[in-house]
Formats: structure tokens, C-alpha cells, sequence
């Protein structure tokens, strides 16, 4: 009770409320009393602070009520107009590393590409021997297939080859000219009729700079045929005469027709020439025959980056190489076919004719 | 010069409290600090804040006295309004911000400082009138910010005589002094 009527003393005496002789007697008391001086000080202290509490208390609360009031009557803008740049701010730094992140895979992707492409961008020339890739399975077990085949039962074996072209005979004895790349490296080579029949051959030459190959059927089955319908055509052909082809670049014969377009080949190789002619992966070793069906040459490759640029190797230079083969005593009785036997004979006709000396080659 | 003389005029309404003049810098200055603020990663509330306290920072310089304005109240304004906010994305963000131009801002880090001591004041007397609870606190602001004689308040409260009244409010001030100080000693 004492320390409150002190207090209402200070409060009064700090408001100036006291009477004069009051205040003297209040302020004597201070003087002596060191208790209520403490006290003094401290009270007026704290009325203080709550003098500023209140102040400030009272303007933050103007303050919000101008804001409501302004933002309410639109004076000033609440809004955020410039939102769209703040996310831009935020995520700056991870945009940043996004973006080199992109930037350097991009690089990384481009060099690759770069890297690979170029070096099949050398190869400007495209061998037309049809790539079957085998994922399992070697000469072994292909041999050891082959044999079952032949002890168990006649049905057709169906072994995976991995390369395959066209080839065609030259001499009824079962000589078959194709081209080195076809029977590329291979151990076995099997030929196949347009009726399904296949024979065994043996490799008797190649040459792979002239890419030519010569086969002979080596199979009982064979059956020496009377007559090769085609003959070969030694002299020069002339730009724009009318060619056809027939090869295997699927498992079914196809025939081609298409021109003559230039007398050399690939980068003025005077061993071959250059025909317009659809052909494909398969083609390859097939012959190219003149409107009278004779053999002018023997298709072998294509330019890759070209459009219908097919070139031939000619046929004279098949002449050269069987000379070359006739040395050994042993092929000394290759005879080439006859003049044309189709010559005044219908397209329709001559194929019929001639298909059947035409040859897929499969190597394994 | 008039619109020195208009600033000061704004400066002695704010030092008052006086609605008009607040208002007057309110629509005068926000934008500025608005756009200040949102385009360096605040938001529209951000901006609010940080603009009122630097009005609560003017009105105390203002009411100090010696204030004199040596620079327009719009640059001192940005100047006030740019520094509690770079404190406050440092604050929240963890991050340094480069506080340059620290001796253009000298005068007003002063004020700053000044004003956060009270803000913390301040922060400690609401927390304990809170924590104080009714009616005392009624009573209390009442008597000591409404400055309404006791009479009055012992009808406005129903107590039966002023005495009463005086005697609650005695009860109710010890309960806050013991309050606020038992805070203040903590920190």
C-alpha cells in the first residue's frame, strides 16, 4: 500500500500536478530518501517507454489505415506489376547453370556427330553386296547344320549367310562370275537359282583391285544347262543405250532398266562405267545387259552421296581376267557364251530366258 | 524553397501525427519504394513493411527535434527505405549483400540504429501487454496513452469508486513492469 501511494506521488510529481509546498516536501524526501529517488528514476523511466509504446502504437495504426484507405481508392497501386521479372531474378543462378548444362551437352552431342560422320562420309563409294549380320553362330556350326541337313533330310537348309550378291554364268560347265567384294573373306560360298536350288562352289579366282570374282558349282545336282542365252558384248556401248540388270537384292529375282550415262566411273576409272539404274544392296555382281542381251558388264557399286550414279565394270575387263584364269591348265576350257541367243526376242522374253542363269551368291 | 518549406511543413505534421501530412508522403513516396522493393525480390507486402517503418523512423527524427533535412525527403526516404532492406534480405537470405556507399548512408544508419533499439522497446511492451490479458491492459491504455482521468475510467470499467480503479491499475503496473523487465534482462 505504502509503494503505491509513493508511486502515485512520482506519477503526479513527474505530471507537475503537485502543489508547490507539496513538491518541496516530495523532493526533500527524494534527497533523503535514496529508495524513492531509485524509484523515481525508474518509474519515470518506464513511463516513458510506455509514453513511446503508446506514440508509436498509434502511428503504426494511422499509418495501416492510410494504406488501406489509399490502396482502397486506388492512389497507390497494391499490385505487382513487374511479377514476370521476379522469377527471372530468383532462379537466375539455376537458369545460368541449366543453360550451360544444355549448352555444353549440345556441344557434346554436335562433336559426336561430327566425329562419326565424317568418317563415313570418306567412304563416298557404296558396294552394293547385300550385309546380313549374324549375331551368333560361325562356320562351325554352319558346317555342322549343313551336314545334318544332308544326312537327315533334303529340305533346305536356311543357314545365315553374311553376305550376299548376284552372279552370273558364264559357261554352262558352272562357271559364275560375280564381284571380289560379294564373296569378301568368306570361307563358303553358295549359290542359289531363281528356283531356290543351291550349289556349292568353290573360289577359283579373285581379284580385288578389278573387283571381280570368278565361282564354279561344285555339286552333283548341278545340271549342265545346253545353251547360255546371253552373250557378251566386247565392243564399246554408246551413252544413253537402253541396259537392263537382273539381281538379288532381296531373296526373289529383280530386274532393272535404266541408260548408259557415262563412259567412265568413279573418278574417271576407265575399267568401269557409268549407268542410270535403280539398284540396291544385293545388286552387286549382276549383269548389265544391252537391249539385245548381251553383257556390257557387271554392276558393282554406287556413289553413296549421289543420287542413281551406279557403276559397272566393263565386260571386256572380264575378258582380260579369264584370260588370266585360262593360264592354268585346269580352267583351260572356260568357253564364253555365244552372240546372243535372246537378240530378237521381247524384254518379257529374254528375262524368261535368261533368269535362270542368274545366280544369288551368298557367302558365309 | 517552397517546397522545402512544404517538406518541413510535412515533417512538423508527421512529427504530430497528424493524419493529412502522412497521408501527403504516403501518396507522395510509396510507388518509389514500392518499385524499389518488388524489383529487387520483394513483394508488395515487403515493400509496405519496409516503407512504414521508414515513415516510424522519419517520425522519430522528426520528433527529436533536431532534425533538419539536408537532403530532399525523397532521397532520404529511398536512402532509409534501401538500407532496412538490404538488412532484411540479409537477414532472411543468409547471404552478404554488398553494402556500399557506407558513407553516404552514415547519417542514416544512425537513425536506423536508433530505431530498431526502440523498435526492440517497443516489440517488448506490446509482448507484455499481451501477455498482461484484460481488463488490465484496457486499463492500463486507458489511463496512461488515452490519458483519461481515473474517474472516468472507474465508470467506464464499472469499478465503484476511483480508489477502486487506482488501486487495480497499481495492481496491473507492477504485473507489467514485472513483466517487461523479467524480458529485458533475458536478451
Amino acid at each position: 500500500m505504502e509503494e503505491m501511494v509513493i508511486l502515485e506521488s512520482i506519477e503526479r510529481y513527474i505530471r507537475g500536478e503537485m502543489l508547490p509546498e507539496e513538491r518541496i516536501f516530495f523532493e526533500e524526501l527524494r534527497k533523503n530518501n535514496p529508495g524513492v529517488d531509485q524509484m523515481v528514476v525508474e518509474h519515470t523511466d518506464f513511463l516513458h517507454r510506455m509514453e513511446n509504446f503508446g506514440e508509436r502504437k498509434s502511428l503504426k495504426a494511422t499509418i495501416q489505415d492510410i494504406h488501406n484507405q489509399l490502396s482502397e481508392t486506388g492512389q497507390i497501386k497494391i499490385s505487382q506489376e513487374p511479377k514476370v521479372i521476379r522469377p527471372w531474378l530468383r532462379y537466375r543462378k539455376v537458369i545460368g547453370v541449366a543453360a550451360s548444362i544444355a549448352g555444353i551437352t549440345a556441344l557434346g552431342i554436335t562433336g559426336m556427330v561430327t566425329y562419326f560422320s565424317s568418317k563415313t562420309a570418306n567412304k563416298s563409294l557404296e558396294d552394293l553386296s547385300r550385309k546380313v549380320f549374324i549375331l551368333g553362330g560361325n562356320m562351325t556350326t554352319l558346317s555342322d547344320r549343313l551336314k545334318e541337313d544332308s544326312s537327315k533330310t533334303p529340305a533346305p537348309a536356311q543357314p545365315a549367310f553374311k553376305l550376299g550378291g548376284t552372279g552370273f554364268l558364264i559357261d554352262p560347265k558352272g562357271y559364275i562370275v560375280t564381284n571380289a567384294h560379294v564373296i569378301d573373306n568368306a570361307s563358303t560360298v553358295i549359290v542359289q537359282n531363281n528356283k531356290g536350288q543351291e550349289f556349292k562352289t568353290r573360289i577359283i579366282y579373285v581379284n580385288p583391285i578389278a573387283d571381280l570374282a570368278f565361282l564354279k558349282i561344285m555339286d552333283s545336282d548341278y545340271k549342265v544347262p545346253a545353251l547360255i542365252p546371253y552373250g557378251m558384248n566386247k565392243s564399246n556401248v554408246d551413252l544413253g543405250e537402253e541396259i537392263f540388270t537382273l539381281g538379288y537384292p532381296r531373296d526373289e529375282i529383280v530386274y532393272g532398266e535404266g541408260y548408259l550415262s557415262a563412259k567412265t566411273g568413279f573418278r574417271g576409272d576407265t575399267l568401269a562405267c557409268q549407268i542410270s539404274i535403280a539398284a540396291n544392296p544385293g545388286n552387286s555382281g549382276g549383269p548389265v545387259l544391252d537391249k539385245n542381251g548381251d553383257v556390257i558388264g557387271i554392276l558393282s557399286n554406287r556413289q553413296a552421296q549421289a543420287q542413281g550414279v551406279v557403276f559397272a565394270i566393263r565386260s571386256k575387263y572380264i575378258l582380260s581376267a579369264l584370260e588370266e584364269i585360262k593360264s592354268d591348265t585346269a580352267y583351260a576350257d572356260i568357253r564364253l557364251p555365244q552372240p546372243s541367243a535372246v537378240k530378237n526376242l521381247d524384254r518379257i522374253q529374254q528375262i524368261k530366258k535368261i533368269q535362270e542363269f542368274i545366280y544369288m551368291v551368298k557367302s558365309y | 524553397m517552397t517546397t522545402d518549406s512544404n517538406e518541413q511543413a510535412l515533417l512538423m505534421g508527421l512529427a504530430n501525427n497528424e493524419r493529412g501530412a502522412i497521408e501527403a508522403i504516403y501518396r507522395n513516396h510509396y510507388s518509389m519504394v514500392k518499385t524499389l522493393v518488388v524489383s529487387n525480390s520483394g513483394t508488395a507486402d515487403d515493400a509496405r513493411d519496409v516503407f512504414q517503418e521508414a515513415l516510424i523512423v522519419l517520425y522519430e527524427k522528426a520528433r527529436s527535434g533536431s532534425f533538419e533535412l539536408h537532403s530532399q525527403l525523397k532521397t532520404y526516404i529511398y536512402a532509409v527505405c534501401r538500407r532496412l532492406w538490404l538488412k532484411r534480405l540479409q537477414f532472411d537470405r543468409k547471404f552478404s549483400v554488398d553494402l556500399a556507399n557506407a558513407e553516404e548512408t552514415a547519417s542514416i544508419e544512425e537513425d536506423i540504429e536508433k530505431y530498431e533499439l526502440r523498435s526492440c522497446d517497443f516489440e517488448l511492451m506490446e509482448k507484455a501487454m499481451e501477455s498482461l490479458g484484460e481488463p488490465c491492459k484496457a486499463l492500463l491504455e486507458s489511463y496512461y496513452l488515452q490519458k483519461k482521468k481515473m474517474v472516468e475510467i472507474a465508470r467506464e470499467f464499472g469499478y465503484t469508486n476511483a480508489d477502486n480503479a487506482k488501486n487495480q491499475k497499481y495492481k496491473c503496473l507492477m504485473r507489467l513492469k514485472k513483466i517487461f523487465f523479467g524480458h529485458y534482462k533475458k536478451p
